[in-house]
């Protein structure tokens, strides 16, 4: 039934080119609700022991001569990630609601996207996983491209370009999984034993390649360019679910073929994962463009998701996972703060334009950003973070933390600094879509924050199953 | 063998043929004789794919000098089909004033590649050969009131006898050492006797007509001319039958005729044969290729240019020597052929409304007709390598098939250059969709008082055929296991 978020979204996708402008974030609206409550249903009904293991839901075959099956598999690693991808769909499509031209194409490449999604959580097939993973790039390249602010076309090509040559290793790497295993069915290649040889360079090509898309440091500059060059949708698609995806397929494919090669260059991602989280932190201070400031915190986050995998234990695994849920809620909903709410209002995202501007009729916002920055810290300082990453990782943690206080407390300050009228204001409060897309977000984010344990309850047997562990 | 038995056999040929010369007459009679022209030709394609059905599974006529297997059969159907949808192209094409010759052209044209095809013999590969380039220059140069196109034509003359000088003198060094022009027999010679300058010579000038057809580099300088200048229809052709038909050929000749002497390509382990030299092809058309094409501005030219990047992967599947390999070849190679008839089939339309094939011509295509741009998405994607799209299959069977044959990752050199090829690639094809989907419409189009019908008939084409590219995308096992299968 869960594989049905993947034909469902297809299908929007094709049906919305077919009926007229107007219609197109309805259909949009219908079809990722659609895809989110599957989601929720899966989860609720799901028994949490068939969670354990990469359970089969759909194998036909697609290609017999060369071993292609269309397989897909759920377990608890992918079904969070499936949960995250139609929370993040939804307002999304919430936070683009008054897109006002070229609808039909904006919301059929954001389709694209989330499809794309579904489909590389579920796959059980490298062939199959590939080419969903493959097929986010470029619907990525036309909503920013079309649809985008500021310098969007080299944003987008760069970040497209980036992409492309993530996918470039990551198709090296699968070749030479499958030249070697003569099999691209992941629940059969996971058994092959490859030789340590093999393993010492395929692993650190796979997962260099999907790193790429998860904002490795120093591969990370697409994405704050990137971020910043998006329409809100654009970036809340991006830093919600595409960098996860990254990082989920280097846990699921890289770490679980090759658990050898992932053993000896664990450190040095662990290296890479330490210096991207204090150097985005670190940039993020610096930074005067609001969206800049959660491009780079995202990098510092998808860091932490990293660092997370790099331990190579449950606990740590299974933060990374709970990680990736979490910041794939939290940054869809900076973003659409920044973006939608008081980007579309006040046309500047400069920190310090925004304290000159008269901004005392955002106190709504103030309060809200306040209150996010407030439920990260919640998530941050949630004992887990301690036990999964260590002493040295609190640092780390709460340089970050200070760094994205500072940025919006600072800017709360200066905002309430003056008082004045603005008559524009009134006509721009914020509409009905964009609460319900924000309280969507935020529900799942304190929901997150003050219970992960029915999260966890699902991720931890999956992790526990898979072969990488020490 | 009785008369009756060869021309039950050369059937297909024989309507083909057949319908060119009733075309010819037609044409004579009158110059308004475009329909009836092309709906004879349409007639014939379909009758001559009905003659290929009809074939026995199986024959072998005069050594090799006519073959019918269920590739050739395969292949022949391709290449109608690709003779078709270019007469599809013809119908709106203003400048081809004797249509009833262009067509007949076309045929001949057609039926070189179905003795290519179907052929395993040296010399009657070489007629086939030279029944098709004629009939491709006079193509190209076929619009006498555009410089171009007889720049086009020249340049392809010439390239095209001086190459074919060569393939000739190869193909007799070769009979002077084997004492035969049947494939299998000069197999036979040459597992025995082991590789000589001579031979290498031989089998180096033989390669080089073909590589000459396929456009792969040094020998592609012709490309960017023939694209650009020929009339549109004749480059669509030039760029897909002439291709997947000479790859057919290639691939028999190497893999057949010379299979003994294959050598090897792995990095550490080169040894003398055909395979080091289609590697070297290959290697210098990827590179060449996609370089080259990231500095065009027309839409044409860059066309040309990755057709060489496309024929350097295509190679890649030949060198890798294996049934698979073959077989991935035949496959991308068909894939390439349909992608590039609908690319032409764009630049068509896009000619008729803004006068030129500019990529600032397709600035705000998406605006004026967003079925052809989004047909245009599918085939740059396609090229580049997309998924949901054949290209992608394909390049995943290539480079897979290769990764397999070159034992122990051998050939993971050429493979890294074509993965770092097709990243390098992804931005020349998006800057054309950028034009397409991104910027506004800079030139005024002709508010199109001759939005004929031939216009819809084109754009119908355009459709199927990225139809076909999605769907081949979706459900490669269509056309991938009858290739396999064939290829055994």
């Amino acid at each position: 039934m869960i594989a049905w978020t993947i034909y469902l979204t297809f299908a929007g996708a094709v049906v919305l080119l077919v009926f007229p402008d107007v219609l197109a974030r309805w259909i949009a609206l219908l079809t990722t609700i659609a895809g989110f409550v599957l989601g929720i249903v899966a989860f609720v009904r799901t028994p949490v022991a068939d969670l354990a293991h990469f359970m089969t839901i759909v194998s036909v075959p697609w290609v017999p001569p060369l071993g292609m099956n269309y397989h897909l598999a759920v377990d608890g690693v992918s079904l969070t990630m499936v949960l995250v991808t139609g929370i993040s769909a939804v307002s999304t499509v919430l936070f683009s609601w008054d897109v006002d031209h070229r609808q039909r194409e904006f919301f059929f490449w954001l389709l694209l996207v989330v499809g794309g999604c579904y489909g590389v959580f579920l796959s059980a097939d490298l062939f199959l996983f590939f080419a969903f993973y493959e097929l986010v790039i470029v619907p990525k390249y036309f909503l920013i491209a079309i649809f985008g602010s500021t310098s969007k076309e080299y944003g987008a090509m760069k970040l497209t370009l980036y992409s492309f040559f993530g996918g470039m290793f990551v198709f090296a790497g699968i070749l030479a999984a499958y030249a070697t295993a003569g099999s691209l069915d992941l629940s059969q290649l996971v058994q092959f034993h490859f030789s340590a040889q093999l393993q010492s360079w395929a692993f650190p090509v796979l997962f260099l390649g999907f790193a790429v898309l998860a904002g490795i440091w120093p591969l990370h500059t697409w994405a704050p360019t990137g971020h910043v060059a998006a329409p809100t949708a654009g970036s809340m698609l991006l830093a919600g679910i595409v960098m996860k995806l990254g990082a989920y397929a280097g846990l699921r494919v890289a770490m679980n073929l090759f658990p050898e090669g992932f053993h000896a260059w664990s450190k040095w991602i662990a290296v890479l994962a330490v210096i991207g989280i204090v150097y985005a932190a670190a940039v993020a201070l610096r930074q005067h463009d609001l969206k800049f400031v959660i491009g780079y915190s995202s990098v510092s986050h998808m860091g932490f998701v990293l660092l997370g995998l790099a331990t190579a234990n449950v606990l740590g695994v299974s933060g990374a996972v709970l990680q990736m849920f979490s910041h794939g809620v939290i940054a869809a909903l900076l973003f659409a703060v920044a973006g939608r709410m008081l980007y579309r209002r006040t046309h500047t995202r400069e920190l310090d334009a925004l304290s000159e501007m008269n901004l005392s009729h955002a106190l709504p916002f103030a309060a809200f950003a306040a209150e996010i920055t407030i439920l990260i810290g919640v998530w941050k300082t949630y004992p887990i973070a301690v036990w999964i990453t260590g002493a040295g990782m609190v640092l780390v943690a709460a340089f970050t933390l200070r760094a994205l206080v500072k940025s919006f407390f600072g800017e709360v300050r200066m905002q309430t600094g003056r008082v004045s009228t603005d008559a524009e204001w009134d006509e721009q409060s914020i509409t009905l879509a964009e609460k319900c897309g924000a309280c969507l977000l935020m529900f799942a984010t304190l929901a997150v924050g003050l219970y992960p344990k029915f999260l966890l309850d699902r991720i931890m047997p999956a992790v526990e199953a898979m072969r990488f562990l020490k | 063998m009785s008369y009756l038995e060869l021309i039950k056999l050369a059937s297909p040929e024989a309507v083909v043929v057949i319908t060119a010369l009733v075309v010819l007459a037609v044409g004579l009679t009158s110059r308004r004789t475009g329909t009836i022209c092309s709906s004879i030709t349409v007639l014939g394609l379909a009758g001559a794919i009905g003659a290929v059905l009809m074939l026995p599974r199986n024959a072998n006529l005069f050594g090799g000098m006519l073959v019918i297997t269920p590739l050739t059969s395969l292949f022949k159907i391709i290449c109608l089909a690709l003779a078709f949808f270019t007469i599809c192209l013809v119908r709106s094409e203003k400048s081809l004033r004797h249509p009833g010759e262009y067509l007949a052209i076309i045929l001949l044209a057609t039926v070189g590649l179905m003795l290519l095809v179907g052929s395993e013999e040296l010399l009657m590969i070489f007629i086939g050969l030279e029944l098709l380039g004629l009939s491709l220059y006079v193509m190209a140069a076929f619009d006498r009131n555009d410089a171009r196109s007889a720049e086009a034509g020249l340049k392809y003359f010439l390239f095209g006898s001086t190459t074919s000088a060569f393939t000739l003198f190869g193909i007799s060094l070769i009979y002077g050492m084997s004492g035969s022009t049947g494939l299998a027999a000069i197999s036979d010679k040459l597992a025995a006797a082991p590789v000589q300058p001579l031979l290498a010579t031989g089998i180096i000038m033989t390669l080089i007509g073909f590589a000459f057809k396929i456009a792969a580099a040094p020998f592609h300088l012709w490309a960017p001319d023939v694209y650009q200048g020929a009339p549109i229809p004749s480059a669509a052709f030039i760029a897909s039958g002439s291709k997947v038909a000479s790859f057919v050929v290639l691939g028999k000749i190497v893999l057949v005729g010379f299979g003994p002497v294959h050598g090897s390509s792995a990095w550490h382990a080169m040894a003398a044969g055909w395979s080091p030299v289609l590697a070297v092809l290959a290697a210098l058309s990827i590179l060449i290729g996609n370089l080259v094409a990231l500095a065009q501005t027309n839409v044409r030219r860059l066309l040309a240019y990755s057709a060489v990047a496309h024929a350097g992967y295509t190679l890649l599947g030949l060198v890798a020597g294996s049934r698979d390999g073959f077989s991935a070849t035949l496959f991308y190679a068909a894939v390439y052929a349909i992608t590039l008839v609908g690319a032409f089939g764009v630049v068509a339309v896009v000619r008729g409304e803004t006068g030129g094939d500019d990529l600032k011509n397709f600035s705000g295509l998406a605006a004026r007709a967003p079925l052809l741009a989004g047909c245009m998405a599918v085939f740059m994607l396609s090229l580049a390598g997309i998924p949901p799209l054949a290209g992608f299959f394909g390049k995943f069977y290539l480079f897979s098939a290769a990764l397999r044959a070159g034992g122990n990752y051998g050939l993971l050199w050429l493979i890294a250059l074509g993965l770092f090829g097709s990243f390098v690639s992804l931005y020349y094809y998006l800057i054309v969709l950028k034009a397409i989907f991104v910027d506004q419409p800079s030139l005024e189009t002709s508010s199109s008082p001759d939005r004929s019908s031939s216009d819809l008939l084109q754009r119908i084409t355009v459709t199927v055929l990225a139809a076909a590219i999605l769907v081949l995308g979706l459900m490669p096992d269509t056309l991938a296991s009858r290739i396999l299968a064939a290829v055994s």
